[in-house]
């Protein structure tokens, strides 16, 4: 990776807006401005149309010969599909609410980066073959063909969208950049265009149940190992339940949190809350991706990997299926899930209900897959668990809303809920870049690869000044989140913009305050390293009267 | 802009023209009927152009706390899960504009005191809304209130919208509010888009011609109202008689009438192929128009696809031995499996 | 077409909405310009009448400026002619109808104006 320029030269850096139309001026396929693209063989066993060698810095994009009539054909189908698509076509106004609310817009400046504009180049096709004004009027009212430069143009820009639908809520008509970033992925995937940072992963989670690839007996074998270090630093060692029938609860959480630092620690806050618990669930080795990188790719895509999970639920006899804190994961999930393969198997109970607390998530009742934050509040709110938050007290918190959690379900109290009953100390950042207003890691949809960290840092930058606002302001020296793209992006971020924060999942907090039956006196945080205020020599309270 | 402004004197110089070399039928009759044709005709049309696509997702952009635990408050306009709670929600956004009142306006800082260093900094920025907002309500009013020419007797709610628009009682004939806020909020629009590089830059002639074909309509209406005064009650008789589809001779009216009427036939006949469409629009939208509930009830997507995927059968035959290994519950051990 | 009914619904009150001008006139009988009736025995007003037709108000409003803040009494007209600038005097004295010429009008174009919350109501006003 090559070096990055410092924040101030990063911004200093901005270009102005180019003199020329829009509809002139062509981007710059320089390196670090776009994705690698994906292998031929992986496209290929994915049966995906038209793999195809290509390089998006040159100038030939080895297109398949009648790519435009693909394209068009394509694009047709979806409008024909899509309701969504065709309204958005036809009733943007250019009021330009939507310009400065988008991350990337604000990190390069660059005018195609703003919603309206990204939306226009497709816009711009739609108006020649389906607006009368654009029929009769072409160019002059902002109308055009398609030429080989517009799908390098669409390829470049619908890679620098993240789909966190920030735009779609300030748009007075909801138009949802999201779904027109989706359908653009879609159009070029027809013509054998797509990148290797979202295809590898779909490859892998078609083929062996992960993103990462991880194979069963590995996947087995990463876990036993948080579980080793679960007994390290607790004294416990939780049960590791995997593809056992007859458990009343799926768990589904991304892979990611099995194998990145430092979303394992998240995963050691599940086996510890699910073990105190004495929860009745297992895993599953099968379905052990609750992220969806094929919504990245396209809508069939995104419902092929989402189908092992009612699959493997109702192989396994389960009765609802609980989801690990994830952004994109919970956006197929809370949106699409009982939509492209719903209805849920009928082993399952009508309305999942916690086994602790009894409570019921009618909010889920279709679905039947409830949230690990609402889980985790509900248990708090009843008093099921015993917390110690001093044990986090040597951190000062905030909280990044994760954007799908936040703008495609409404999932904003619940982790406050809970990271406030384990933490003492927690700040808000600044009311504009929270909640429903959060602004995206940089990173997301699959754009947290390597080759575009500069871009990345970019993006990323409301983000990180936000966090570089309240680490200044209010000593913050730590970022909660509920996504596993978020716990992978959000360092890198946090290093460049606010260095000195840490970032975690929600549930590594709860697993540090969580207070287990029987365990040893921690000394240790879920990372192993020394909790401060604590000397390991004097002995823990209750061992002090026991030995009297 | 520049070509827009000279479309838009065009079509009023063709008008003006018309209605003084005696083309007056033409623009005064034809174009008024052929116009509302086209408009209604047009609208509904589109409408069922969207129609005929569905809505295969269920995508609300939620705006707020989700309905969950029964102790976590749900913010149930901005994120809605009953139909009623919907209806509040696109009547805020419909009625009250609630999306754009969110707006924001950013401002990258190089050099912040806190950040010590670069820092986005947010402003509310409500000038967009206020000026949307005044424009259309406006624009509503007025057209209210011309309905003076299209009914007899005047119904007493127009005469009271009247009263109300007029009751500061200044100037003969009496100064309405709306008319003249209407002009101040189409200039704010237009003068926005001038004068803002980032909507300047993606505007088009499409943007800049209805904003100034507006401002034509009601420049003339201002003109015929306070200075170049029209003799209402032929306007009146000009009017009904169209209405009662016997249309009568624009005698006795100024050429500036057949301008403003030849304008808003202009924007009837505009109006179905364009972007102010989003009039039935937003109505349509799916991030707005539907409950945020879809892990509570299925949405049904007509043309979803048959399920195809790795199944798990599939999965258990690739790695059967590692599985074993691993001392993972199997459907078929390894021996069976080789038979 | 998906959603049917609720399309249907929206495009009915949206054509019932922009006909409305249309519809809320069938049945009637066509629209008469108000028959006003004008004084018997005076040919000639102040102004002639196309002008007086558009700009009365105007000349109502400049007349009680002119006699009341600058006690200018006379107004002479566009052809010469000197006129007394009164109401009562000069515009009722002939317009001596007030039913069936000022308000005839007024109230066919929905017209209110304040005159009379100063002057008082001339005769054949209910």
């Amino acid at each position: 990776m090559a070096k990055l320029p410092t924040p101030h030269e990063l911004m200093a850096s901005r270009k102005d807006f180019p003199a020329g139309s829009w509809l002139d001026v062509k981007p710059e396929f320089a390196p670090g401005s776009f994705c690698y693209p994906a292998k031929v063989e992986t496209m290929e066993r994915l049966h995906m149309p038209h793999p195809h060698e290509w390089d998006p810095a040159a100038e030939d994009w080895n297109l398949p010969d009648n790519w435009e009539k693909i394209l068009c054909d394509a694009f047709e189908e979806r409008l024909e599909k899509h309701r969504s698509l065709k309204l958005f076509m036809d009733i943007c106004v250019r009021c330009g609410a939507c310009a400065d609310k988008c991350h990337f817009f604000l990190g390069t400046n660059d005018p195609k980066n703003m919603p309206v504009l990204r939306a226009e180049l497709l816009r711009s096709l739609y108006r020649r073959d389906y607006t009368m004004l654009g029929k009769l009027l072409g160019v002059s009212v902002g109308a055009r063909g398609w030429d080989k430069s517009v799908v390098k143009e669409l390829f470049y820009y619908a890679y620098q969208c993240t789909e966190c639908r920030r735009c779609s809520l300030f748009c007075p008509y909801g138009i949802d950049t999201a779904e027109i970033t989706a359908i653009v992925r879609e159009l070029l995937h027809e013509v054998g265009l797509g990148t290797h940072w979202i295809m590898d992963p779909v490859k892998n989670c078609s083929f062996t149940g992960n993103h990462l690839g991880i194979q069963p007996h590995s996947f087995v074998e990463i876990v036993e190992m948080l579980a080793d270090d679960c007994e390290t630093i607790t004294g416990i060692r939780p049960k590791t339940p995997f593809n056992e029938k007859g458990h009343e609860i799926l768990f589904i959480t991304p892979s990611g949190d099995v194998f990145a630092d430092p979303g394992i620690y998240t995963f050691m806050g599940y086996l510890l809350l699910f073990h105190e618990l004495d929860l009745d669930y297992t895993f599953s080795t099968y379905a052990s991706e609750g992220g969806n990188f094929g919504s990245f790719v396209s809508f069939n895509m995104a419902k092929k990997l989402n189908a092992k999970m009612y699959a493997e639920a109702e192989r396994l006899g389960a009765k609802w299926i609980l989801g690990g804190e994830c952004g994109h994961m919970w956006r197929v999930v809370n949106q699409y899930m009982a939509t492209y393969n719903g209805p849920a198997p009928s082993c399952m109970m009508d309305v999942p209900t916690s086994p602790i607390t009894g409570t019921r998530f009618e909010n889920a009742a279709s679905t039947k897959m409830v949230h690990i934050a609402e889980f985790t509040a509900d248990l708090i709110r009843n008093n099921k668990i015993t917390l110690d938050p001093s044990r986090n007290d040597h951190i000062i918190t905030t909280f990044h809303d994760s954007c799908n959690p936040a703008r495609a379900m409404g999932l904003l109290e619940e982790p406050r809920y809970v990271l406030k009953a384990v933490c003492n100390n927690f700040v808000e950042m600044p009311e504009n870049t929270i909640r429903e207003q959060t602004f995206c890691c940089g990173s997301g949809s699959g754009l947290n690869t390597e080759e575009i960290m500069e871009l990345r840092m970019r993006a990323g930058m409301p983000r990180g000044n936000a966090l570089r606002y309240v680490q200044q302001k209010y000593d913050v020296n730590h970022m909660a989140c509920v996504c596993a793209i978020d716990r992978a992006t959000l360092t890198p971020l946090a290093n460049y913009w606010a260095p000195g924060v840490t970032v975690s999942g929600l549930h590594e907090l709860v697993g540090n305050a969580l207070v287990m039956k029987g365990e040893q006196k921690r000394t240790m945080d879920l990372r192993q390293e020394d909790l401060p205020n604590v000397d390991p020599d004097e002995p823990e309270d209750d061992a002090e009267q026991g030995e009297e | 802009m520049i070509a827009a402004l000279a479309m838009v004197a065009l079509i009023g110089c063709i008008a003006w023209a018309g209605a003084a070399g005696g083309l007056a039928f033409l623009f005064s009759v034809v174009l008024p009927y052929v116009a509302v044709i086209i408009f209604v005709v047009g609208v509904i049309r589109r409408m069922v152009y969207w129609a005929k696509s569905p809505v295969p997702f269920r995508i609300p952009t939620t705006g707020g706390q989700e309905a969950s635990l029964d102790f976590i408050k749900q913010e149930k306009w901005d994120c809605p899960c009953t139909t009623g709670q919907t209806v509040v929600r696109m009547l805020l956004e419909v009625l009250t504009f609630r999306s754009l009142f969110r707006n924001t306006h950013a401002e990258v800082l190089l050099n912040d005191p806190v950040n010590k260093g670069p820092r986005v900094v947010y402003y509310s920025s409500k000038w967009l809304w206020v000026f949307a907002l005044l424009f259309h309500y406006c624009f509503l009013v007025v057209i209210i209130r011309h309905f003076r020419f299209f009914l007899d007797p005047v119904p007493a709610c127009i005469t009271w919208i009247e009263t109300f628009d007029g009751l500061m009682q200044v100037g003969v004939p009496r100064f309405y509010v709306s008319g003249g806020l209407l002009l101040v909020a189409l200039l704010f629009l237009l003068t926005r888009r001038l004068v803002n590089e980032r909507v300047r830059y993606i505007s088009l002639l499409n943007d800049y011609f209805p904003l100034l074909l507006l401002i034509g309509i009601v420049a003339t209406g201002l003109c015929m109202r306070y200075f170049d005064k029209a003799d209402i009650a032929s306007v009146k008789v000009f009017i009904m008689g169209l209405v009662h589809l016997s249309p009568v001779s624009t005698a006795g009216l100024p050429s500036l009438f057949v301008v403003h009427l030849t304008f808003v036939c202009v924007l009837l006949l505009y109006f179905p192929f364009s972007k102010l469409m989003h009039m039935p629009g937003i109505f349509f939208s799916p991030t707005r128009n539907v409950p945020n509930d879809t892990r509570r009830v299925r949405h049904v997507n007509p043309w979803n696809p048959p399920k195809q995927f790795f199944t798990y059968a599939e999965y258990e035959d690739e790695y059967r031995e590692f599985m074993a290994e691993a001392g993972l519950p199997l459907e078929k051990q390894p021996e069976k499996a080789a038979e | 077409m998906y959603n049917a009914k609720a399309v249907i619904v929206g495009a009915v009150i949206f054509a019932a909405l922009f006909s409305s001008p249309f519809w809320l006139n069938v049945g009637k009988a066509d629209y008469k310009r108000p028959d006003v009736v004008l004084p018997k025995n005076e040919k000639e007003c102040v102004e002639p009448v196309e002008y007086m037709r558009a700009e009365h108000m105007a000349l109502l409003n400049q007349w009680r400026d002119q006699a009341l803040r600058n006690e200018k009494r006379v107004y002479v007209s566009s052809t010469g002619k000197e006129w007394t600038i009164s109401l009562q005097n000069t515009c009722l004295k002939c317009h001596n109808d007030y039913a069936n010429f000022c308000e005839k009008c007024h109230i066919a174009n929905s017209v209110y104006p304040y005159c009379w919350t100063c002057h008082i109501t001339p005769e054949g006003k209910k």
